[in-house]
């Protein structure tokens, strides 16, 4: 099967509008007769669900949590990028379209991209007249703030909790749908398998969470927002339901799974403190603006740090390493995430790691309270300020800035970041791979759409900051209502699907046995065994720096600790009732396959780029020497994977990319 | 992890309420458990005790959570009596060992309200909360990609950062749990006013509290009656400020 991305032909900056003008169109009174099923409703699939039934389409939305408002996207503190140019720095459509396209290092596609900036304005102007309070200025304007690797100001914020107060405004509009019967919405519910008939997505199954029923939805429709895999590392800043079930189940029915390495590592999370520790905390991007990350110069002092014999505040400035100035002193401690997360795990490697795992480094917010309390003593007109007096000028500044961060960080490691420097290390954070997708976020099922986190389409090999939640409500309120429209105008006629037929029998018949299994299997160990086994395989040989040798073996030890699993996991509980327990066997069990074809594909590009790292691809003289090296004379495409029986037994499929509007470069941040 | 520090364990003894499913009747039962590090989230304690009785092949407790960073709202445990334990400003999931004390007994129950009836052990039924939102937590607008322009309508910086403080609400439901009314006033109160402060809310003001508030009593909610104590235990500061605004709504949209 030859991939076709359906871009449509014109200049880039027309396309979209074009598209639009050209499509088929569903008239009021057939959408009646049109479902459409929404699995997921975090930013993605809520913006979907809402403006489809506004639209007047009958949508029956999914999510595993008791209510959409708790989808991880509420997760999100820093903010949603738009190139509104309010600032006046210069911004535009090319300028968001070319630093995403940068950011992403090259390996996304430009005609999805520059759609994605395109409707970027309208995303602002729909969530402010939905009511969600974004920061203002004191002129009663929008307030925005900057964010890593760009130029202008275009991130738009709400305090630290941006992602929840624009799912609080996705939610919202679906209330109002589900309130006039236009959404069905079906929490507590988890989508098993996807059902096709006649080669169309046609419906699901999905088992309710609370009493273990297994139920068959049908649709004319199907449409997966289920977020990112990042879980399949199993500590990551994701929410513990986070899980790759459904994106996996369309896999193996027949959607092309793209670039699954492709993986963000955020530099500045809370270290991890023991084995018994369950999930990761971010700390914001925007803490690099004032922080300075260091470890010490000397490995002496470093031991001393690791035993807990040394206070951080002992060291002298001369004997700190502020790795990232040293190494980049054009963009110093602002670099881009991937290339901040790696300089920390060389140092760490190397033995420099501050706390008693040895994987931790510095950042430090004492330089930056100094600095802003010697401002703060100059306005004040203060004459000879004590030392006292200065920090306190310069934390009070400190504080209005990042104040709930450091107070989320202060409740979690019990140490005061103003007093001492805050420890942090990079974790698993976001999947730019994903189900493969056409222009019409269209998978390779006819009928199947994917959108959000879950397709890999906008951000290439790496993801800038504020771009996903831009993504998430670009696909849901103003891409896929047109381009899902195109694909129903010829289901006017189709009528009702029925759910008595052998290919539902069949899917169901799937899923319950599989569930079968898991409670009638005696077996030895614990769901979270394994996770965290395959985290572990993950993190060490998947992780921020790749090998051939390194990826062979994890191969292999994914697929035998899957056959391990098979034979000796243990899930309590019956089938009929809430059993968490068994809903962790079965996303487990589909990372365990996830996993070994994330490693696949690692192996296969045997190139460096963005958040994908390979030793064997770094620049070895000049300037550059030991950066990572891009190969855009081989690897310039999407790697696109059929599902064949196994994980290893996959196909490649290449969708060569092809940039006409933007020059292939180089980075650099030296 | 705290630096020039010995690490303390804790030894814990853990009275559980059990209850099969909604039509089962619960009882608290005992667990101990060993070895508890301070740097542990509570919930991470709970993790512990689930995988001793995974391993012993005993059912697990079940406990609603997942972002376990004090924002999704799923988490609701009622732990020596408190909703969401004696830390302040933190929900279950935020909640640290090192509150507790080695030897230490600790009760953990579901939030309870009769709108908020159990569906297994710690997990509860908050749909009644979703319901009240349906009856009119929105502005009606729809997606049309011609909205007006986001700067269009200037607001005051003081009303925006109101009506943020309301909309930090998490939907957790600790001010019920908290509740001898089992009011769910505060809940209403920071959605109301959220909408209430801000321009684009006004239109459908009225109707917006009323049908809210009528939901609210359907729900089987009670009344409040200045006790305070949601406000106390709310992890997200939603300040009583709030129901007093949403009775003004109320008077507003009456006369
Ligand atoms: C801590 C953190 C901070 C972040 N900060 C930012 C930021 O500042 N700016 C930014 O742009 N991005 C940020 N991101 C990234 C961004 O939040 C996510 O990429 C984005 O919100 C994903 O949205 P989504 O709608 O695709 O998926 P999600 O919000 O993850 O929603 C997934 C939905 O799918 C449902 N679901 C999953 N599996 C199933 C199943 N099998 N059956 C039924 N339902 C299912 C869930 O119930 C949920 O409703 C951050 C991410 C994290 C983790
Ligand atoms: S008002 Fe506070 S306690 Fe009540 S639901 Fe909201 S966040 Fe929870
Ligand atoms: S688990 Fe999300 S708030 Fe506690």
């Amino acid at each position: 099967m030859a991939l076709n991305s359906k871009i449509p032909e014109g200049p880039i900056k027309d396309k979209w509008t074009d598209y639009k003008n050209h499509i088929n169109l569903v008239n009021p009174a057939n959408k009646r007769h049109i479902d459409v099923i929404v699995v997921g409703t975090g930013l993605a699939g809520g913006s979907a669900a809402a403006t489809l039934a506004e639209l007047g389409y009958n949508v029956k939305a999914f999510a595993y949590q008791d209510s959409p408002r708790r989808a991880h996207s509420i997760a999100a503190q820093g903010g949603i990028n738009a190139a509104k140019n309010y600032m006046g720095d210069g911004d535009s459509t090319y300028r968001l379209f070319y630093d995403t396209v940068k950011g992403g290092d090259y390996r996304s596609r430009e005609a999805n991209v520059y759609r994605l900036a395109e409707v970027s304005a309208n995303i602002i102007d729909q969530c402010v007249a939905q009511g969600v309070p974004f920061a203002r200025d004191y002129g009663g304007l929008l307030d925005n703030r900057s964010f890593g690797g760009v130029l202008v100001s275009r991130t738009f914020y709400a305090k630290g909790q941006t992602g929840q107060q624009l799912l609080l405004g996705a939610y919202s509009a679906m209330n109002r749908q589900i309130a006039r019967g236009k959404i069905e919405m079906f929490n507590r519910h988890e989508m098993l398998d996807v059902v096709k008939v006649n080669g169309k997505a046609r419906g699901i199954i999905a088992r309710n969470l609370i009493t273990g029923e297994i139920e068959r939805h049908s649709a004319h429709a199907v449409v997966i927002a289920t977020g990112g895999y990042g879980n399949v590392y199993y500590l990551s800043t994701n929410a513990m339901g986070s899980n790759a079930t459904a994106a996996w189940k369309i896999h193996k029915k027949g959607a092309f799974f793209a670039n699954p390495c492709f993986t963000q590592i955020h530099p500045t999370c809370i270290p991890r403190s023991g084995d018994y520790q369950s999930k990761l905390t971010l700390m914001s991007e925007s803490l690099r603006n004032d922080g300075r990350i260091w470890v010490p110069k000397h490995i002496e002092d470093a031991k001393s740090l690791q035993q807990r014999k040394m206070k951080p505040t002992d060291i002298p400035e001369e004997n700190r390493d502020y790795f990232l100035e040293r190494r980049y002193p054009a963009f110093g401690n602002l670099v881009p995430r991937d290339v901040a997360s790696r300089a920390a795990k060389e140092r760490c490697d190397a033995g420099f790691g501050v706390n008693a795992t040895g994987e931790a480094v510095y950042l430090d917010f004492a330089a930056a309270i100094e600095r802003y309390g010697k401002t703060q003593a100059k306005i004040q007109n203060l004459e000879n300020p004590s030392k006292e007096k200065i920090y306190d000028l310069g934390r009070a500044i400190v504080e209005e800035k990042y104040g709930n961060l450091f107070q989320m960080y202060e409740k979690i490691v019990d140490e005061d970041p103003y007093k001492t420097p805050m420890m942090i290390y990079p974790a698993t954070h976001y999947t730019m791979g994903g189900i493969w997708v056409d222009y019409n976020l269209m998978t390779t099922v006819n009928g199947l759409y994917c959108i959000g986190e879950a397709n890999f389409s906008e951000h290439g090999a790496n993801r800038l900051g504020a771009s996903a939640l831009m993504q998430g409500l670009a696909d849901g309120y103003f891409v896929l209502p047109y381009t899902i429209g195109d694909y129903l105008s010829n289901e006017i006629r189709t009528g009702k699907i029925p759910t008595n037929t052998p290919e539902f029998d069949e899917a169901e018949n799937d899923v319950k046995e599989r569930l079968n299994f898991f409670i009638n299997n005696k077996g030895e160990h614990s769901v979270d065994y394994y996770h965290k086994k395959l985290g572990k395989i993950m993190w060490d040989k998947v992780g921020m720096s790749r090998n051939a040798q390194g990826l062979i073996s994890a191969m292999a030890e994914i697929k035998e600790l899957r056959e391990d699993f098979w034979k000796n996991v243990k899930v309590p509980g019956k089938l009929d009732e809430m059993n968490p327990e068994l809903e962790k066997a079965g996303r487990v069990a589909d990372f365990l396959e996830l996993g070994e074809l994330f490693a696949k594909d690692a192996l296969m590009r045997n190139e460096s780029c963005g958040g994908h790292f390979r030793e064997e691809s770094v620049e070895l003289d000049g300037e550059q020497k030991g950066e990572a090296k891009r190969n855009d004379k081989e690897y310039a495409f999407v790697a696109a994977w059929e599902y064949k029986g196994e994980p290893s037994a996959a196909v490649l499929h290449k969708e060569e990319l092809e940039f006409k509007d933007i020059e292939l470069k180089q980075r650099s941040y030296k | 992890m705290t630096n020039n520090q010995q690490l303390k364990y804790m030894n814990l003894t853990l009275k559980i309420w059990r209850q099969e499913d909604s039509k089962a009747k619960g009882r608290m039962v005992d667990y101990k458990v060993t070895e508890i590090s301070e740097h542990m989230s509570f919930l991470e304690m709970m993790d512990v005790l689930n995988e001793q009785l995974v391993n012993k092949g005993e059912d697990p407790v079940a406990f609603d959570h997942d972002c376990r960073e004090g924002i999704c709202g799923m988490c609701s445990m009622y732990i020596n009596g408190e909703a969401h334990g004696p830390d302040r400003g933190v929900t279950t999931c935020q909640l640290h060992m090192r509150m507790f004390k080695d030897g230490d007994t600790i009760t953990i129950e579901p939030f309870r309200a009769t709108a908020f009836p159990v569906i297994k052990d710690l997990v509860v039924d908050r749909s009644s909360f979703e319901r009240i939102q349906q009856a009119g937590g929105y502005i009606s607008v729809n997606t049309s990609g011609n909205t007006q322009d986001a700067n269009s309508i200037p607001i005051s910086k003081h009303a925006a950062d109101e009506a943020m403080d309301a909309a930090m609400c998490i939907g957790c439901g600790a001010c019920v749990a908290s509740c001898k009314n089992s009011s769910a006033m505060l809940f209403v109160g920071a959605k109301v006013s959220q909408y209430a402060l801000l321009p684009q809310g006004q239109v459908e003001a009225a109707d917006r509290v009323r049908n809210m508030v009528a939901q609210m009593d359907l729900e089987g909610f009670g009344n409040c009656t200045n006790t305070g104590a949601c406000e106390i235990e709310c992890p997200k500061g939603i300040s009583l400020e709030n129901i007093a605004r949403m009775n003004r709504e109320l008077m507003k949209a009456s006369i």
